[in-house]
């Protein structure tokens, strides 16, 4: 249950500002979810390298000399930016997979929160205002990010219980809602190997697209895929690493609105989060509809 | 013209001076400025004043409206006029899912398009949409009229009672126990009229419209019926 | 003909004559068994808890000389009047519709009486309770019957109705035979028809939305009426906690014996949880938010005596709510009754069928021949002395345990007589200090 926050820029001079216009239209939805708030932020880290942040609830401990440990373990440069609990390491993107495993066995008090060529993935339990600030999101640029603010249903308030949920290269979740047959589809993605960090229903959502796009289906394929296999009440809205997508239950209960100008795409569970976007006044403003997907892509 | 600055001054402040009007019987208009999509404007009024709300608002403006008329520049979010009683709402651009719901009298008017679930269980409420209506709406609607100038999404008027549903465009699908009927002279007369308060007299005439309405078949129990329920 | 002794005829446990009749009956029929009331299983319960008195370690106070205050208020967290009443057992929301005005308005009389709060039901708000009730809780639920800003205004606090124990999840159907004129008028329905109510409410879903929509109707009504939030007893601990953050400032939890006017056997039966499971759940939600006593907790669901209310309040309740036993003082199943009865195919005690409106006590029915049968005043009082007896009951266990006031009883002056009891209440097994569950086993 929560609000969540979109945005797709297709305006490269709206890039540097992708942060902060998020960061406002995150704390616009703190009624819907006072628990946690995360963020996702796509942007590229430039030619051959890849982005994993990680989260440690020790940060003094965990990321000191993180950078230098994981250099020597892959015998390769890495570069660190802590930013209060989370560290994004930027390695060479052949590493990546190497680097996921060096880092579980350097640090044991570390969670990876994403990896991927451009996504960087912020969450904590808190107000969304909070979070947005200890993060400085409102500094950050990029292509597309997505918000969310969680007013936790049945799983418990934890850093990794907060939303976006990121399940496989440069992919994340997000979820308004409550799934109804999350334990019996998680029985079977773990049975086909995938593996889960909590309890959590989006996670199972997060984690069904993507096993879907591991076993070579597209996006909009998995997409289509979850209003047959998930039941329940959602709307979801995804981000790749060159795209962002949407769907909602065919019941369609759960509010969404979306704007599109020539400069932007933009979601919000209410029309309230986007009220400060640039041409707000003109833009095409429409909800989704139920049971359809929608997809843009750079 | 009394402006109201939403931002400036919050919505308790709105609320309780628009209650305060109760029992006056000289028109007032009232401006309000910056709504940013805030839920509750307006709401629980009940007095003939005249409010104009300048942009979008959220969830449940002019909730169980009484008397007032009450005008949004701009599109209007989730339960628009909710259990509205009498007076008027009406909004320029669209209007989210549920509008009208259980509305027991006066007129609500969307000119662009309402979403799903548009005067679900509506209790005597006239509805007209210059637009279009998504899916489910008119559930288990059981009294007043609904006027939609566009198409209707899917499941029109599920397990409807007694509202009567004008539909002048396509009709995606018609929900449990819904079926198109006639139209009758009396019903060409009240669409007419509710066209022209509904400020659409220019844009669509009655008979243009198809009339939907309750097979009544779900209204005492029947195993045959059972796979409605 | 063999001398050797036959096998006696032997039915099957699981084959029993009372499955074997449903079995027929529905495939005469086609339809699931619709009833009233709550359910009639044996559950565990109240029944399996026994309070510890005071003795040497602790000081019992003197009946009739000793206070032992039994006020309560409720809705103190957001509303600017909140309900002072004085007496924690208040009357569960009962439709007009399912009950005749006559018990509408006797469940006030007697109520008002006593020092409590009625409260409406699916249906709205008629003149006879609210003329008659001192405190009236405004209930509003998905249909909507009825509902309009001036009652909101009228009544002292409002109820979400999100679920009821009888049935969570679900929604309902009030047979044609009791929409009258009368109800038809205020529900907005054709007369005589089925009505069938829906699960969900037509205008929010789930609990980011319901903060919206408390707080619309907080603005109605000038953030003067405390809100209460009800739900059924399913997942008390995530509802409670759901409502808390959603605003709410009473959670009323329904376990699955409180009753309703009408829904499937099935439902009643086999979806939902006892109270005595719910509450320690629910007040755990309270605690870990940091709320208790402060977002206050009314069960219901099986309330019966003043050792009841006095188990509901140690496990956690701030107050109680009655249904059933409230029609049953006020003269219904009432073994008196036993020859009409009969002629209904039943018996007192087992008359389940509120829904046909063929009530010969007059309380469920919309039959005026029936339910001029029955007396208001005289209901109303029956209603009051048995509050006052509840009463009376709750402060002799309170002032044996050594408490001045009812909210002062705690789990630790409970144990528990079965395991299952021991184990939902989270109380020791008497005579031991296992807690099952606790600790690991």
């Amino acid at each position: 249950m929560c609000g969540i926050v979109g945005l797709f820029l297709k305006d490269k001079a709206l890039e540097p500002q992708l942060g902060a216009m998020l960061t406002d239209m995150l704390i616009t939805m703190t009624d819907r979810g006072p628990d946690s708030a995360g963020i996702a932020i796509y942007s590229d880290a430039g030619k051959g390298l890849a982005k994993i942040t990680v989260q440690s609830s020790d940060p003094g401990k965990d990321f000191k000399d993180l950078d230098g440990d994981l250099a020597a373990a892959l015998g390769q440069p890495v570069t660190m930016l802590i930013k209060d609990t989370h560290a994004v390491m930027e390695v060479p993107l052949d590493q990546m997979e190497a680097a996921r495993t060096a880092l579980t066995h350097l640090r044991a008090g570390i969670k990876i929160m994403s990896s991927g060529e451009t996504i960087e993935i912020f969450k904590e339990v808190g107000l969304p205002k909070d979070v947005a600030a200890r993060f400085q999101v409102a500094k950050m640029g990029g292509t597309h990010g997505i918000g969310h603010t969680r007013m936790a249903t049945e799983s418990a308030v934890t850093t990794m219980g907060a939303h976006p949920f990121s399940t496989g290269s440069d992919q994340c979740l997000v979820h308004n809602g409550s799934l109804s047959n999350h334990n019996g589809v998680r029985r079977e993605l773990r049975r086909q190997g995938m593996t889960f960090e909590t309890e959590n229903d989006t996670e199972v959502g997060a984690a069904f697209i993507s096993h879907k796009l591991k076993t070579g289906e597209t996006l909009g394929n998995a997409l289509e895929a979850t209003l047959t296999d998930l039941d329940g009440f959602f709307t979801f809205v995804v981000g790749t690493r060159n795209g962002f997508g949407v769907v909602r239950d065919p019941i369609a209960c759960k509010p969404a609105v979306m704007a599109e100008t020539d400069q932007y795409v933009a979601f919000g569970s209410e029309y309230r989060a986007l009220v400060n976007l640039p041409g707000i006044e003109t833009a095409r403003v429409w909800e989704p509809e139920p049971a359809t997907v929608y997809f843009w892509e750079r | 013209m009394q402006t109201f600055d939403l931002a400036a001054k919050g919505l308790r402040e709105l609320n309780s001076s628009l209650h305060a009007l109760k029992g006056t019987t000289n028109m007032t208009e009232w401006e309000v400025i910056n709504p940013k999509g805030a839920h509750a404007i307006a709401a629980g009024v009940d007095a003939p004043v005249d409010i104009t709300v300048r942009g979008s608002t959220g969830y449940y403006c002019a909730g169980m409206n009484k008397q007032a008329t009450i005008r949004i520049k701009g599109s209007a979010g989730p339960g628009v006029a909710e259990n509205m009683m009498s007076g008027t709402v009406i909004i320029d651009g669209d209007a989210s899912q549920y509008a009208g719901a259980t509305g027991r009298g006066g007129l609500l008017v969307i000119k662009g398009n309402a979403s799903s679930r548009c005067g679900i269980s509506m209790k005597g409420i006239d509805i007209v949409v210059h637009g279009s209506i998504g899916h489910m709406s008119c559930f288990m609607a059981q009294s007043g009229n609904m006027v939609v100038l566009g198409d209707a999404g899917d499941a029109l008027g599920d397990s409807l009672y007694e509202a009567r549903l004008f539909v002048r465009g396509s009709v995606k699908s018609l929900g449990a126990d819904c079926i198109e009927k006639e139209m009758r002279p009396e019903h060409l007369a009240l669409l007419a009229d509710l066209l022209k308060r509904g400020e659409a007299d220019h844009k669509a005439k009655p008979e243009e419209f198809k009339r939907y309405g309750s097979a009544r078949k779900l209204y005492n129990f029947n195993i045959d019926n059972a796979e409605a329920y | 003909m063999s001398d050797f002794p036959h096998t006696p005829p032997k039915q099957s446990w699981t084959f029993s004559n009372d499955v074997n009749a449903e079995i027929r009956r529905a495939a005469a029929t086609g339809i699931y068994d619709i009833r009233g009331g709550g359910s009639k299983r044996r559950l565990p319960h109240f029944d399996d808890l026994l309070f510890l008195g005071a003795s040497i370690s602790r000081y019992p106070l003197e009946g009739y000389r000793e206070k032992c205050a039994t006020d309560v208020w409720l809705g103190t967290r957001f509303a600017k009047k909140p309900i002072h009443l004085d007496i924690p057992v208040t009357i569960a929301g009962m439709s007009f519709g399912a009950l005749s005005g006559p018990a509408k308005e006797a469940l006030g009389r007697g109520a008002t009486a006593a020092g409590t709060s009625t409260t409406t039901g699916d249906g709205g708000m008629t003149e006879e309770e609210r003329g008659h009730s001192k405190t009236l809780v405004y209930q509003y639920l998905p249909s909507r019957y009825g509902m309009n800003p001036d009652d909101l205004r009228r009544c002292d606090a409002i109820e979400v109705v999100v679920g009821q124990g009888a049935k969570p999840g679900g929604g309902g159907m009030l047979l044609g035979q009791k929409i009258s004129d009368r109800v038809a008028n205020m529900r907005n329905l054709p007369k005589g028809i089925d009505q069938r109510s829906a699960c969900r409410h037509p205008d929010w879903t789930g609990p980011d939305d319901l903060e919206i929509k408390i707080l619309e109707l907080r603005e109605i009504t000038d953030w003067e009426k405390p809100i209460y939030v009800k739900v059924g007893g399913a997942r008390p601990y995530y509802d409670t906690a759901l409502a808390v953050k959603a605003g709410a400032d009473v959670v009323v939890l329904d376990g699955m014996q409180g009753g309703t006017a009408a829904t499937q056997d099935v439902f009643i039966e086999n979806v939902g949880m006892p109270i005595l499971a719910c509450i320690p759940q629910a007040v755990k939600a309270l605690q870990d938010l940091g709320m208790h006593r402060k977002v206050q907790l009314i069960v219901s669901g099986g309330i019966r005596s003043g050792a009841d209310v006095a188990k509901a309040m140690a496990l956690g309740a701030d107050a109680v709510a009655i249904g059933t036993a409230a029609l049953i003082a006020l003269g219904d199943n009432d073994p008196a009754l036993e020859e009409e009865y009969r002629k209904l195919g039943t018996t007192a005690g087992a008359y389940d069928d509120w829904h046909e409106g063929k009530d010969p006590a007059g309380i469920t029915t919309q039959d005026p021949a029936l339910f001029s049968r029955f007396d208001p005043v005289l209901g109303g009082r029956r209603l009051k002395n048995y509050l006052k007896v509840m009463t009376l009951e709750a402060q002799t266990i309170a002032r044996a345990c050594g408490k001045n006031h009812l909210h002062n009883l705690e789990p630790e002056d409970l144990c528990a007589l079965t395991i299952e009891g021991a184990a939902m209440a989270g109380v020791p097994l008497a005579g031991t200090n296992w807690i099952p569950g606790r600790n690991g086993f």
